[in-house]
């Protein structure tokens, strides 16, 4: 991972801090730093430390849930604009998924500790991220429901 | 448009032979029609849907999926669900099936001139949707930014798959296609459709909605269209409901106020968001 320039420009950027006051904007950035993956890398496997979360610039992550015995089934792509991993807002701090770059993808990398330490300290601007997560963790909720009725498998049988 | 004239008796199926029968996927196929000799064919118009009779076992109302502007090509596609459209899997070229029709409220493809339009679509709900797919490429020059949704369980059940690759091909259009599940062999999109929604580039104040799936993923489509700045009299959506006479004197389609048969298949949004929730209809 390489520290560049014009992380608050990127952030200012980016859909998901689309609004936010530049004070916050600064004290989020200091958390940020740059990453790029190539097509197939793993950017995160289930279980491990969750100590940091994404910002998608460019390219596709997939989440996917590794099956004992199966292989693993993709079950979400996140696109240009959108953020994944929340797990680090909440104990144990683990992830909860695999993430994978399905082609290159440069991102922006929070790191949640950072972050959870300026959060404690600044309860604005806790809240201030935390009313941007919440409305995309809903969403990815009703997403997984819609997902698991299975609205094109095989109907009640009629006609 | 064709000058030919719909068929005239609405209750009395006509015989059409199966000129070809073939799968699209493991539970899904399509029947190319020809009237039987001496019989008429008809025009129809993109939305539209026929009533197709299994001679001693039953009948049902199957949307019209072929090219309106090729009328005799008479194109449906079926998803075998029951005992009708089981014996229906098992045609073969030669066999002679009724057909009554066509029926029902048509997408309002004419009306869309000038506009962005976003066709979004799931499973089998893109055969309702084809013809008038078909009519905005063949007028391309007439419509602003055309923009199909496609959603499929996974991969393996993406319906006409070289046809929406063809399309993709094109530079005058944009397809996405998003699986609910797939594995690593899959490079696309994974997750709801109404999720590509937000991802679509168009106008807004100057797009038409055209939705046919699962009325749940209507539903959620709806809710991401109106998010992103279309009113419902914008809106179009396919229902589905059991027709049995097709010609809203029976019944059993009705839909509130409505029969789907007669008034429906196709409805403007804001004219049925008020029932389009209730439960009970």
């Amino acid at each position: 991972m390489v520290k560049i320039k014009g992380l608050d420009r990127m952030l200012r950027e980016h859909p998901f801090f689309e609004g936010m006051g530049a004070d916050v904007q600064g004290i989020v950035a200091g958390c940020a730093s740059n990453a790029r993956y190539e097509a197939d890398q793993i950017i995160h496997h289930e279980g491990d430390k969750a100590d940091r979360f994404y910002l998608v610039r460019s390219g596709v992550v997939s989440i996917e849930m590794h099956v004992p015995g199966r292989k693993p089934v993709i079950m979400d792509t996140v696109h240009d604009g959108e953020v994944f991993g929340w797990s680090w807002i909440t104990p144990p701090y683990r992830n909860s998924y695999d993430a994978r770059a399905v082609q290159l993808t440069r991102l922006v990398v929070l790191d949640a500790k950072c972050l959870r330490k300026k959060m404690k300290k600044d309860c604005a601007m806790g809240y201030e991220l935390l009313r941007r997560f919440i409305p995309v963790m809903a969403h990815r909720l009703t997403s997984s429901r819609l997902q698991m009725l299975d609205v094109y498998g095989s109907p009640k049988r009629g006609g | 448009m064709s000058p030919l004239p719909a068929l005239n008796d609405p209750m009395l199926p006509r015989p059409f032979r199966i000129e070809r029968a073939w799968r699209e996927l493991s539970d899904t196929f399509s029947l190319y029609l020809v009237p039987q000799k001496g019989a008429k064919g008809f025009a129809y118009r993109p939305g539209q849907f026929n009533m197709l009779y299994q001679f001693g076992v039953g009948e049902v109302p199957i949307s019209i999926s072929g090219d309106a502007a090729e009328p005799l090509k008479l194109v449906h596609t079926i998803r075998a669900v029951g005992t009708v459209t089981d014996a229906m899997a098992g045609l073969k070229r030669g066999d002679v099936i009724g057909l009554r029709g066509p029926f029902g409220t048509p997408w309002p493809v004419e009306k869309m001139a000038g506009q962005d339009v976003v066709i979004i679509t799931g499973g089998i709900g893109l055969a309702p949707l084809r013809p008038a797919i078909y009519h905005l490429l063949a007028n391309r020059e007439k419509y602003g930014k055309i923009i199909i949704l496609y959603g499929a369980r996974t991969p393996n059940d993406i319906l006409y798959r070289r046809e929406l690759e063809k399309w993709r091909g094109r530079f005058d259009i944009s397809v996405e296609v998003s699986v609910d599940r797939a594995g690593h062999d899959w490079a696309g999109n994974v997750g709801v459709v109404p999720n590509l929604i937000s991802r679509a580039v168009f106008d807004p104040l100057h797009t038409t909605a055209l939705i046919c799936g699962p009325e749940i993923m209507m539903h959620y489509s709806v809710k991401a269209l109106n998010t992103a700045g279309i009113r419902d009299k914008r809106i179009f959506v396919s229902m589905e409901r059991n027709m049995k006479c097709a010609t809203g004197f029976c019944g059993h389609c009705q839909y509130g106020p409505h029969f789907v048969c007669k008034d429906g298949p196709v409805f403007r949004f804001d004219k049925i968001r008020k029932i389009f929730s209730v439960r009970e209809i």
